[in-house]
């Protein structure tokens, strides 16, 4: 069954500016593939910078801004697909940056362990509904009194807080295999 | 009491009382950042009249490195003889948006952006 959470926009292939990664299920360990989280990240910033040229000193400046938030973005949507993929199900995680004349949007595609679904899905609703203010010190007060092993929680309130990204999330089942539980996430940025 | 990696560095000078990170903290997870914290909250035990957090080089961030930050910016507090200093940069965009959030926590600290 498919669910949306948020503003979630669909997106065909074949239009507009766009470019795609995909990262294979392998048997390299966490700790080595974790790098590639960084170097994707930047290299997605890159691109995207020669479509913003910064010739003036102002348009130096939005282009720098830019680029460091699709790095910021574009790596935390990475570390959490890597982090909550569920192994078993052997599925790739895609990334995709779409381009539009007021717009860049990042969608990150990761399997979902089925016994997490309901705990990621009130997480999300309390990220679309309560204060991001109030919410993101609660965390940082939090996470300094109990660690999770999990994460820190804190990947999509800074994306919200710091950067006014916005995000949303559809939850279906995977076209290759449909007992696989599949989200996208997408996280938006008006240019 | 220095770390050095390919990727990111911490140096601790006790004379000045100061913690410099630089590079790129990507690390994966509080077991990862456990180091760079131990680093920093050894700085703030020491209770310096300022202790100063020098930011200026860091090029980034991850969401778990803002989670170790604000741990020791918590630590930090309860040490009211000391005089907390971050320094930061424009030339890192990350900088201007994200340090901030640690005044919150702790109201007295002095956050410098360049």
């Amino acid at each position: 069954m498919t669910r949306i959470f948020g503003h979630f926009i669909a997106r065909k292939d074949d239009q507009g500016e766009y470019l795609k990664i995909g990262f294979s299920p392998t048997s390299i360990p966490i700790q080595q593939r974790w790098r590639n989280n960084g170097l994707s990240a930047d290299f997605l910033a890159d691109y995207l910078s020669t479509f913003f040229p910064g010739d003036t000193h102002a348009a130096a400046e939005r282009q720098a801004q830019l680029k460091s938030t699709i790095s910021y973005v574009a790596n935390e949507l990475l570390e959490n697909a890597m982090k909550f993929s569920y192994a078993p199900s052997q599925h790739a995680i895609g990334l995709a940056m779409y381009l539009e004349p007021d717009a860049v949007s990042l969608y990150v595609t990761n399997s979902v362990d089925p016994q997490a679904v309901a705990s990621f899905q009130q997480a999300i609703t309390r990220l679309l509904t309560a204060d991001i203010d109030v919410l993101y010190l609660e965390q940082l007060t939090h996470n300094a009194e109990s660690d999770s092993a999990e994460g820190s929680g804190l990947g999509y309130l800074t994306m919200l807080h710091d950067y006014g990204v916005a995000l949303a999330w559809r939850f279906a089942p995977s076209l290759q295999d449909p007992d696989v539980i599949t989200v996208t996430t997408m996280a938006r940025l008006s240019v | 009491m220095d770390i050095i990696h390919d990727d990111y560095q911490v140096h601790y000078d006790a004379a000045t009382a100061t913690v410099v990170c630089q590079g790129s903290f990507r690390l994966r997870g509080t077991e990862e950042y456990a180091p760079i914290l131990q680093v920093l909250t050894a700085a703030a035990d020491a209770q310096p009249a300022t202790l100063t957090l020098d930011l200026r080089t860091l090029q980034f961030l991850n969401s778990s490195g803002i989670n170790t930050l604000a741990k020791f910016v918590l630590h930090a507090r309860q040490y009211q003889a000391t005089q907390v200093v971050m320094k930061g940069s424009h030339l890192f965009p990350w900088q201007e948006k994200s340090l901030k959030n640690f005044q919150r926590l702790l109201p007295g600290l002095h956050l410098e952006i360049e």
